[in-house]
């Protein structure tokens, strides 16, 4: 790489951060380059193209289409329910997790002898691979599951209830295990946050006491701002794209009821071979992933 | 300063907090109790703890078992993994320091090309890619796994990278300079040893990424040879549906790995996902 001309007023900035006579050649950062620019920009734009395309994937030719995917797709009983359960389920769980994540981070802040301890622990969940967890839970909350049986157990046998294959109750099975998973991810993004926090702020609102409620909501909850950000837009992300979770539990099921928009791009693309169609809900998904990430960004920065 | 003592109000909340992280550690326990029962008792689900009869036969079963063969999924997932780490390693920190040490219009470019690249909608790419390896009889190979997860992690390392690096001291490498050192024998010797921090936080966040990762395998890699242990316990639950001491003996096999990783990188991995507060 060539530095800027040595000397001229212009390349203050520059020479600010380069190193005199340590000559880098451009070249080192093209291996890196080329994968990034083929998957996160090639394939992403020959992705949009198919939306608008009939290809399903062995034809020579992709057949332009216009909308007709997109018509199809709003007309489609499954996808519009994708839709639905795709934001039921990211807006709960961001609510949920960003509520026990704040929980637990006031909780564990300070004071607690066995803080480290109780903080992995609660954060453990999030490290672990989404489908094996998710079958765990799939034994809990099944029919004769440790759940129900627990239910027997205390006397409330009329509280057991087909969690997982009542098409009412399916879909927040699959809230349970993204709520477990992402609250200690917001609890260690708020744990970082409290700590450019003055102490004195942090105790006032310390849940060591009752009344301090209105200390967290004026004094604290405005200085961990940065924090809140990080804290809701990296779930919402995560659970827009939920697929592990809903194969582990119910498989879309029963009946299609808890099908997600990334379920439904995986059954359409590879499943049933239609990549036109399937390309078409994964743009649907990603202007999903777009419009939400930007209002909560525009929101979150106003404040 | 009263309200820094540690009072019985203080201890009555440590021992509700320690209730509550036992409750959110039943699944964990689950675990470890279900893979070491026999299948009458998994089925039966009496769920009996302590352990009497640990039932080693449901991992041997499961690890070189007809239809099974996690031995190998384990195998897939580990070759994988450390590809991908070793890969996005050499070529991010290389990438990142030719950016966050040499200004100019070219590097910002490169800069905003990559960061960019983080929100970037890879499920997008996923049918282009997929055909394009298919194309190439990638699919179904590590190889492919591999580039594929370059590709997509790339960005979040070079955006870790940068930071770390452009906030280091650059005094090791203008004196290695003076001494006449060549540009990458600097980098190799000196920077790369120094950011070693970095190099951790981000091993830790792409290993823990292709791990966990179920989409992208369950797309490139069902039903070949190489399909890793997500996948290998995907199609276990299939076919053994009703033999849940199987299935749980490979979701051990999935998740200790983990848990153990996960206790001794707890730090950089904590870092890798709060790094982008302070800014």
């Amino acid at each position: 790489m060539d530095s800027a001309p040595a000397g001229t007023g212009g390349a203050v900035q520059a020479t600010r951060r380069t190193i005199p006579g340590l000559r880098l050649s451009r070249l080192w950062a093209l291996p890196a380059l080329i994968p990034v620019f083929l998957l996160r920009y090639l394939a992403v734009g020959v992705g949009a193209y198919y939306a608008f395309t009939s290809w399903n994937g062995v034809s020579v030719q992709a057949d332009f289409v216009g909308l007709a995917n997109f018509r199809r797709l709003f007309s489609d009983e499954v996808a519009r329910q994708a839709v639905w359960n795709t934001l039921l389920l990211s807006s709960t769980a961001v609510i949920l997790s960003n509520v026990f994540g704040m929980l637990l981070a006031l909780s564990l802040n300070r004071l607690l002898r066995t803080r480290q301890l109780l903080r992995s622990m609660f954060f453990a969940p999030f490290a672990m691979t989404p489908l094996a967890v998710s079958y765990v839970w799939a034994y809990i909350l099944d029919y004769d599951g440790l759940l129900n049986r627990t239910l027997g157990w205390v006397g409330l046998s009329s509280w057991r209830h087909a969690w997982i294959g009542d098409p009412d109750t399916a879909i927040w099975t699959i809230l349970v295990v993204l709520v477990w998973q992402l609250s200690g991810l917001c609890m260690i993004i708020y744990l970082s946050g409290l700590q450019g926090v003055p102490e004195e702020v942090i105790e006032a609102s310390e849940l060591d006491g009752a009344g301090q409620f209105a200390t967290f909501r004026h004094v604290l909850l405005p200085l961990l701002n940065p924090a809140i950000v990080v804290a809701v837009a990296l779930p919402t992300i995560m659970t827009l794209r939920v697929f592990d979770q809903v194969i582990g539990l119910t498989n879309g099921g029963p009946a299609q009821a808890t099908e997600t928009l990334a379920t439904q791009v995986y059954r359409q693309s590879f499943v049933s071979g239609d990549y036109g169609y399937g390309a078409a809900i994964a743009l649907m998904l990603t202007v999903v992933i777009a419009v939400v990430s930007l209002a909560q960004i525009f929101i979150l920065r106003r404040r | 300063m009263s309200r820094l003592k540690y009072r019985k109000r203080t201890f009555a909340r440590e021992a509700l907090m320690l209730l509550a992280a036992a409750l959110w550690w039943v699944p964990f326990y689950l675990v470890v109790a279900l893979s070491l029962q026999d299948n009458e008792a998994v089925t039966e689900r009496s769920l009996a703890l302590p352990i009497t009869h640990p039932e080693l036969e449901n991992f041997k079963e499961a690890w070189s078992g007809a239809g099974a063969n996690l031995g190998r999924g384990l195998l897939s997932s580990v070759i994988i993994t450390l590809s991908s780490v070793f890969v996005v390693v050499v070529l991010g920190s290389l990438a990142a320091y030719t950016i966050a040490r040499h200004a100019s219009r070219l590097n910002n470019v490169l800069y905003v090309t990559f960061v960019l690249g983080i929100v970037m909608p890879y499920q997008l790419g996923l049918i282009p890619a997929f055909i394009a390896l298919r194309e190439l009889g990638l699919v179904g190979s590590y190889a492919g796994m591999v580039l594929l997860y370059t590709g997509l992690e790339l960005p979040t390392a070079i955006f870790l990278y940068a930071g770390f690096i452009r906030a280091f001291p650059r005094e090791y490498e203008e004196a290695a300079l003076v001494d006449g050192a060549a540009p990458f024998r600097v980098y190799w010797r000196i920077v790369f040893p120094l950011i070693s921090p970095i190099t951790a936080t981000v091993a830790v966040v792409t290993a823990l990424f292709v791990w966990n990762d179920f989409f992208n395998q369950l797309v490139f890699l069902a039903g070949t040879d190489n399909q890793t242990l997500p996948v290998a316990i995907y199609g276990f639950v299939g076919e053994f549906a009703t033999q849940w001491n199987y299935v749980f003996a490979g979701v051990v096999i999935s998740i200790l790995p983990v848990l153990v990783f996960f206790i001794v990188t707890q730090k950089q991995l904590v870092r890798g996902f709060t790094g982008g507060i302070k800014s």
